[in-house]
């Protein structure tokens, strides 16, 4: 039996990819599996009793080095802020290439804290800092050093020590380009690096309570116990400076999404299923309900999300149960069509990323998939005729030329870059002054501009010859283009609705990082946790894959 | 050292702010770092365009023929090289073609690399006394060894190189023997077993 591949008139609506959730696909899993035989160290460890100075770490594998150094500083308690505004932060930290010498760490030692306003050199990949969740750190380092262990139910609620408050990666502030590394067998998949810094400062979390602890109480303090290190991650803040990456990356985004529904495809069109991988999925799914339920948040967007979620599991957890006869064909293909005839969204989405767990064959060449040559498909086919981006048009935009863009709330809002930060930010084109300055995310809109365009244009006109007049469209020709080639590479909703959701968006990105927990704290923003139920570094060689399903246990 | 990254962002955000439209400023932005990356001054030259852009008053052509000349002033090098880019196809079948004046002619540059990879010929590229061979995108060669890049080409030259061997067919052989130095002469045992031999192909 033949499955098609999912509508990208449904899966790429907004409300859709904002269900999305983390699978074997996500990048810090497939980090960890690439680098799971690598050998971990911590080369340095320079901190004073209260935990401030300097920490290094690597991964090796034969000549190749990575080394995560990390500058711990003290701030002041009113200097905190995840916002985009904050200058200091608790700790900052750089992946340099290879092995750093002295004179790299006293020169890092003077940009890296500076985040956006210092410069880094092409010897580093990624940069990042993340502030103290206080009252957890201060908690775990006074039960420490008393000798006990924390509050679990703190634990709990919070998830991580530290949140970072950005990454970054390709080519900011100076680091080193993409295009230096792209040939690294270890690196061919989406964010593996900044994967690994994330890793790397989720030890050195664990490593600066345990002393800042052990150096306020030698005598007595213990170490955190390792069962609940592996229940801690990495919080994440994260704004709207992602939103524009899922746009300006039409055929990276394809590639991930592709992924994702071939993985799906290839899994409803297995006949017969083994008991063993079904037992598999099933455990999962069961082990999930934790996940859910752990699943910690104020906003009520998400808590209706949550609780609709918890309600289609055990809905389907009883189907299985009293309906389901897995040993009849293609069970994974049945069952996904009664999901997602019953369920709701953000389940349907869960299904798909747990369905995979048992398929190890299917994903791993996937993987291998998620990375885009980008500038291969930049250009415009010039040559082609208006009667071709027509057609291109009517088949792969259906529903966005439907859409009135004359009608106010359709046209409502509008991205810009702040000038006080160059971070995105959307505001209402009506009430706010900017929108002159507009960035060209609205992809919706000006593709049924150029709809309108061609409409009225002579049908064997060459788009060299369209182009001449219509300059101004010329960036949705070129996505018009991409899209045929790439079905998955645009976002098939109206981003400057009056109901658009930003964080849709970066849940999106998000759920492919391998993100849990969403945490919306506004439309705009949000909170996640990283690696949390992650194997820690020292049992990387042999770690249980599915993991994600084991946190909290 | 700004990473090309960079260079290829802000060039992009600058040629909007200085008023192209998104599509084309996003065209200037990859071509600046192919000028870069390249070693070229890409950002050196795009600062002093844009600085003389209001007061020079650069020309536009919307058709690029066998001849081109301005009617009045000087030729914007950017909007000849997006012309240049899109019209390509067409361009390729005068074999050749001439500009008069154009302003900043070493930005032009880039968008004629890429010309030649999206036709598959070396394009070669002539204004005044200075040749640059552009190959496909993959490298650019010139014989212009000053630093100061010139404000004007006078006297634009384009021609498309044919496809074809860079080396005579006597040169072309001798290395072919030579490397023939490392087949092993087969023998009938080999001829009979070395290739899948013992089953018959025509059955």
């Amino acid at each position: 039996m033949k499955i098609k591949l999912r509508d990208p008139n449904i899966i790429m609506k907004l409300s859709r990819l904002g269900s999305f959730h983390q699978s074997k696909l996500s990048f810090l899993r497939s980090f960890l599996n690439e680098f799971k035989d690598w050998e971990y160290k911590r080369d340095l460890f320079d901190l004073d009793k209260d935990g401030f100075g300097v920490v290094v770490y690597s991964f090796t594998k034969k000549e190749r080095v990575y080394s995560l150094i990390c500058f711990a500083n003290k701030i002041q308690d009113d200097e905190r802020s995840d916002r985009v505004i904050a200058t200091k932060w608790d700790a900052a930290f750089t992946l340099h290439d290879g092995i750093p010498n002295r004179n790299d760490i006293e020169r890092l030692k003077k940009e890296v804290p500076k985040q956006e306003v210092g410069r880094l050199s092409y010897k580093e990949l990624t940069l990042s800092r993340a502030n103290k969740s206080v009252r957890v750190f201060d908690h775990v380092v006074e039960n420490l050093s008393n000798g006990k262990q924390p509050n679990l139910d703190l634990i709990e609620k919070v998830g991580y020590l530290y949140r970072t408050t950005a990454v970054y990666g390709s080519g900011k502030f100076g680091l080193a380009d993409r295009f230096r590394i792209k040939n690294r067998d270890e690196i061919n998949g989406p964010f593996r690096l900044e994967m690994m810094l994330v890793y790397l400062v989720r030890q050195f979390t664990f490593d600066q309570v345990n002393h800042v602890a052990k150096n306020k109480n030698p005598k007595k303090a213990v170490k955190l116990d390792l069962k609940i290190c592996k229940n801690l991650g990495i919080g994440n803040s994260t704004g709207l400076g992602m939103a524009p990456f899922i746009v300006n990356h039409p055929t990276l985004l394809n590639n991930w999404i592709m992924s994702r529904e071939k993985a799906l495809k290839e899994i409803r069109e297995i006949k017969k299923v083994n008991q063993e991988d079904f037992d598999l999925f099933k455990k999962c799914l069961r082990n999930s309900i934790k996940n859910i339920t752990s699943w910690n948040t104020e906003s009520e967007y998400q808590l209706k999300k949550i609780k609709d979620l918890l309600n289609d599991v055990k809905k389907l957890l009883d189907f299985i149960e009293k309906k389901f006869d897995f040993e009849t064909d293609y069970p994974f293909n049945r069952l996904y069509l009664w999901v997602e005839k019953e369920t709701c969204e953000e389940c349907i989405e869960y299904i798909v990323s747990l369905m995979m767990e048992p398929y190890n064959k299917i994903i791993e060449p996937l993987v291998k998939q998620m990375s885009s040559d980008e500038d291969k498909y930049f250009t415009i086919p010039t040559n082609r005729k208006v009667e071709d981006l027509k057609l291109i048009i009517e088949s792969k935009y259906q529903n966005i030329l439907s859409v009135n863009f004359e009608k106010k709330q359709n046209n409502k809002k509008f991205w810009f870059i702040s000038k006080n930060k160059e971070e995105p930010r959307i505001a209402d084109r009506f009430e706010e002054s900017g929108s002159e300055l507009e960035q060209p995310l609205a992809i919706a809109r000006d593709i049924k501009k150029l709809y309108e365009k061609l409409l009225v244009t002579k049908r064997n006109t060459t788009i060299d010859n369209f182009l001449i007049d219509n300059s101004h469209l010329r960036h949705v020709v070129r996505r018009a283009f991409i899209i045929e080639k790439f079905p998955y590479s645009e976002i098939q909703d109206n981003t400057i609705s009056e109901k658009t959701i930003p964080i849709d968006m970066l849940r999106l990105k998000l759920s492919f990082f391998g993100a849990l927990k969403f945490d919306p704290r506004s439309d705009k923003w949000l909170r996640i946790c990283m690696f949390q139920g992650a194997p820690l570094p020292n049992e990387l060689k042999n770690y249980d894959d599915h993991w994600v399903y084991k946190a909290n246990s | 050292m700004k990473s090309l990254s960079e260079i290829e962002t802000t060039s992009k955000r600058a040629t909007r702010a200085a008023g192209f439209s998104w599509g084309i400023s996003e065209e200037v932005g990859k071509c600046i770092r192919i000028l870069e990356l390249f070693g070229l001054p890409g950002i050196k030259n795009l600062n002093s365009y844009f600085k003389e852009k209001n007061s020079k008053n650069f020309e536009n052509l919307k058709l690029i023929n066998k001849q081109n000349q301005p009617q009045k002033n000087i030729f914007c090098p950017i909007n000849i090289g997006v012309n240049f880019l899109d019209q390509i196809r067409t361009i390729e079948t005068f074999n050749n073609c001439s500009f008069k004046n154009i302003a900043y002619p070493i930005l032009l540059l880039p968008f004629l690399s890429r010309s030649s990879e999206v036709i598959g010929k070396k394009i070669i590229f002539n204004f005044d006394e200075n040749q640059f061979l552009l190959n496909f995108n993959i490298s650019i060669f010139s014989n212009f060894d000053n630093e100061q890049y010139p404000f004007l080409a006078k006297d634009v030259k384009i021609n498309f190189l044919d496809n074809k061997d860079n080396f005579s067919e006597i040169e072309w052989k001798n290395l072919y023997k030579l490397s023939e130095e490392t087949f092993v002469e087969e023998t009938d045992s080999l001829k009979k077993s070395a290739a899948g031999a013992g089953l018959t192909d025509n059955d």
